[in-house]
């Protein structure tokens, strides 16, 4: 079951510059929330606006429950839309903005509607304010609220919190993801944040250059990226070239287990946080830590192996210094990456087993 | 996000030529006209004498202005911008307030100087000659017209990056070499910009030129058409005038191109140090009172010296009558230009293209074209094609909406690029269509810069002469006729009280734009 279905959308601006939007695939189910994380310019946005009929894509088809809605003008698709700028009407109190997501309803139903939206968000009190009068966060959660008065199928949420300060980021992104779950409501969130990707979405795609590159849980396409780029992209990854038999492979640390079957040739992520250092004082220790950086709750190194750099992270109370020699040691198996393929169809990164 | 690639919908596109559509169509008809007499007649009129003598007096006034009002505007934006004199503000205002005096009435007052009946002869007894020919007419242009200059002047030399002058001085230039090696280059947009509204404004200008008796293209056109009744030759004028004007429009364009890479970023937080007058400070002070006082105290004087000393025989209500018949005029050419702009402005700034460009480009032609030369076309069109609006006060109104649409566009689109396209969008996600998006979202936010366009126009119109000698209705009599055909019949005190009517409601209004502009 499915309330939305994005099958091969397509869409290129110039010729010169390349798609957009390269046979995009995704669904969104019920109540979900959906994020599309991508680094800037990779066409999130424009998915976005043509989702919402502000764009026309070149091919492809949106199927809105099971509904194809391509032909169908922006105002007759029943999607809501929060855009990056939230786009509250500056002429028009908050109480107003939110009625004007009401049409063909008589005044006292709108007035009271208005009202419940109001409470819905938090805002009980501020109908009478104008947008300037209210600070971010709740000129946010105002949008939100008209989005939702207007009863749309699904929201489409546009960086919603890019600008927000970072103090009050993570207290919005909890109330709206909090407001979303109340309401039951789908919504396709875009953001260039992975953090904030990872923490909101129940699901997400990750776009590069127009292409999805993978799907799935926040757990999963951490933990289990599929491509280079994914791996890079959701945080920091050592990546490794290795010949791969069977569940293991020979790499440049070693012999590691892998995290699904491989021959030949193959590309390895190893995150950080999976490789471990152990003191190696006889003096003839594999490796030679070359940097290190405390961040308070963990301590990441950079460390050379056999004219290699590499990554990890070690507990706190785990010590090491620049020009010490250690040993490193993986915690977990290596994840197989693939050479760009893409997600044509929409497949799925098979749940995980962490 | 790119809005570049989207093309505007059919019925914007269509909204926003017809003003376009409403310049070029009379100006075929002018074309029409011209080639209306045989071959060898056209040849005979072509190749008059007298067209190389309109010629050379055309550029030499242009050039004789051009000249005077580049040698007072500069001066004197760098005095009230750079330099530590005091009351820069008010100087400022001082100084921009000949644009509410315009030509004919700067030309009156000069005129009214000078001669055996004029003030100078009655005050002190001594006769100067009157004032005419080359040197009056360009004398009272540069002293109406230098503001414009002087504006944007101003403008550039606040926005030179201060850096650029420090490295010279580290590199051991001098304030003088300073500026005319490092600032001067800079200026040279505003320059440019500035000559072209001059230029553009001196090959149209008629009230001056008619008053000083000084022949030029535009005042032929007048004589041909009263006097002669020679409208073929009058269109004939009209054309040639029109291809000096698109040769100054042209040339401003090729300059310009070559001076983009001088023009210094935008957005420089630091202001340039103030420059010390020093021992130079009253020769400074000197010179910027000495312009304010021929350009705005010469008109005042004589204008009150007129209205009180020999109290003309008129009374109020004929002033007001005229006004009515000015505004009556004015008000609804505001509104309908407001109209035509809206669309164009919206085009232009919603869906930036080639297409959108060309259209607001169409709607500056009616502000360049020669007004007469304007007026004339409208004439030959209405004559033509609409016989029942021809002398009516509809043709009058067109004619300055077609006229000044071009001045109501640029308030308008302000407005409409500071309008978020996401209001429309959102709206639109909130179940409204195309136009009920627009008029319910952005609309509201336009109000301001429709009525600042509006106002604009309506402030031009008021002292609009020549396009009104040609179209108005019979009888129909505005402020500018009045002061026009009273001071070329040398009744000078019984223009005095017309004249003192636009200069007051002029001066008001630049007052208030300029007030307006410094508190943003």
């Amino acid at each position: 079951m499915q309330v939305m279905k994005i099958n091969e959308l397509s869409k290129t601006y110039d010729e010169a510059h390349g798609p957009v939007a390269e046979r995009v695939s995704f669904s969104v189910r019920p109540g979900e929330i959906f994020g599309l994380l991508g680094p800037s310019g990779c066409g999130k946005t424009t998915l976005l606006r043509v989702i919402a009929g502000f764009e026309t894509p070149d091919s492809g088809d949106i199927l809105l429950n099971g509904r194809s809605i391509g032909s169908i003008p922006a105002e007759r698709r029943e999607i809501g839309l929060v855009f990056q700028d939230y786009a509250l009407f500056p002429h028009l109190s908050v109480a107003d903005n939110i009625a004007f997501a009401l049409r063909g309803v008589s005044k006292q139903e709108k007035r009271s509607r208005v009202a419940e939206t109001l409470s819905l968000v938090g805002l009980g009190r501020f109908g009478e304010r104008m947008p300037h009068e209210l600070s971010g966060g709740q000129q946010q959660r105002v949008a939100l609220g008209r989005a939702i008065a207007a009863g749309p199928k699904i929201i489409l949420l546009d960086e919603p919190f890019s600008n927000l300060d970072a103090s009050l980021r993570d207290a919005t992104r909890s109330d709206v993801r909090d407001l979303l779950k109340k309401t039951g409501m789908s919504a396709i969130l875009v953001t260039h944040d992975q953090e904030e990707a990872l923490s909101i979405s129940d699901r997400l795609a990750v776009m590069n250059e127009g292409r999805i590159e993978q799907i799935g849980t926040p757990e999963t396409v951490y933990h289990r990226p599929r491509t280079p780029f994914v791996a890079q992209f959701l945080g920091r990854t050592n990546i490794l070239q290795g010949t791969a038999g069977g569940r293991e492979a020979e790499t440049p640390l070693g012999r590691l287990p892998l995290d699904r079957e491989a021959h030949g040739a193959v590309l390895l992520s190893l995150r950080p946080e999976h490789l471990e250092l152990l003191r190696e004082d006889n003096g003839n220790a594999p490796a030679t830590v070359l940097v290190r950086e405390f961040k308070g709750h963990d301590i990441t190194y950079r460390v050379q192996l056999g004219g290699i750099e590499y990554l990890a992270h070690t507990e706190y109370y785990r010590s090491f210094h620049p020009g010490q020699g250690v040993r490193v040691v993986p915690r977990a198996p290596a994840v197989v990456l693939q050479h760009r393929t893409w997600c044509t169809t929409e497949r799925e990164t098979p749940e995980a087993v962490e | 996000m790119p809005a570049s690639g989207r093309r505007p919908p059919w019925f914007l596109l269509v909204a926003a030529s017809i003003g376009a559509i409403g310049v070029l169509l009379p100006l075929a008809y002018l074309v029409l006209r011209a080639f209306e007499a045989d071959l060898q007649a056209v040849q005979a009129l072509v190749f008059r004498q007298r067209n190389l003598r309109l010629l050379f007096n055309t550029l030499t006034l242009s050039f004789t202005v051009l000249v005077g009002t580049t040698l007072l505007a500069v001066p004197l934006a760098f005095i009230t911008v750079r330099t530590d004199i005091r009351h820069k503000r008010l100087l400022t205002i001082l100084a921009t307030l000949p644009l509410a005096v315009p030509g004919y009435v700067m030309a009156y007052a000069l005129i009214s100087l000078g001669g055996n009946y004029g003030i100078l002869a009655r005050l002190t007894g001594l006769a100067l000659p009157r004032m005419s020919g080359l040197s009056g007419a360009a004398a009272a242009l540069t002293l109406y017209t230098y503001p414009y200059l002087f504006l944007n002047l101003r403008a550039a030399l606040a926005g030179v990056d201060p850096s650029y002058e420090e490295t010279a001085r580290s590199l051991g230039y001098g304030r003088t070499e300073i500026f005319f090696k490092v600032t001067l280059p800079h200026l040279r947009p505003a320059l440019l910009a500035g000559w072209l509204v001059i230029g553009l404004y001196v090959l149209g200008d008629f009230g001056a030129v008619a008053l000083m008796r000084y022949e030029v293209f535009s005042y032929a056109i007048f004589t041909q058409y009263h006097g002669a009744f020679d409208r073929v030759y009058a269109a004939w004028l009209s054309l040639m005038l029109l291809a000096m004007t698109v040769g100054v429009v042209g040339l401003e364009w090729r300059l310009l191109g070559r001076t983009k890479l001088w023009r210094s970023g935008s957005g420089v937080g630091r202001k340039p140090a103030e420059v010390p007058l020093g021992r130079t400070r009253p020769f400074a002070k000197l010179f910027v009172w000495l312009v304010i006082l021929a350009a705005v105290g010469l008109p005042v004087l004589i204008l009150s010296y007129w209205l009180l000393l020999s109290p003309p025989d008129l009374r109020p209500p004929q002033v007001a009558a005229s006004f009515a018949a000015s505004a009556g005029a004015s008000v609804p050419a505001a509104a309908l230009a407001a109209l035509l702009a809206l669309p164009v402005a919206y085009t232009a700034a919603r869906y930036p293209s080639v297409i959108s460009r060309t259209l607001e480009r169409a709607a500056y032609i009616g502000y360049a074209i020669p007004p007469l030369a304007l007026a004339l076309a409208m004439v030959f069109f209405a004559l033509r094609s609409a016989p029942a609006l021809y002398q009516t006060l509809p043709l009058l109104i067109l004619a300055y909406a077609l006229n000044f649409q071009a001045l109501a566009i640029g308030p308008i689109r302000s407005a409409v690029l500071q309008a978020s396209p996401r209001l429309e969008e959102a709206a639109r996600s909130l179940g409204r269509n195309r136009v009920e998006a627009f008029v319910s979202t952005v609309l509201p936010l336009l109000r301001r810069g429709i009525v600042a366009g509006g106002v604009l126009v309506f402030v031009i119109a008021m002292k609009e002469l020549p396009i009104t000698f040609l179209l108005a209705p019979t009888g129909y009599r505005t402020l500018a006729m009045n002061v026009f055909s009273r001071t070329s019949e040398a009744m000078l005190a019984q223009a005095a009280p017309y004249a003192a009517a636009i200069v007051v409601f002029s001066g008001l209004f630049i007052g208030f734009l300029l007030k307006h502009e410094g508190s943003r």
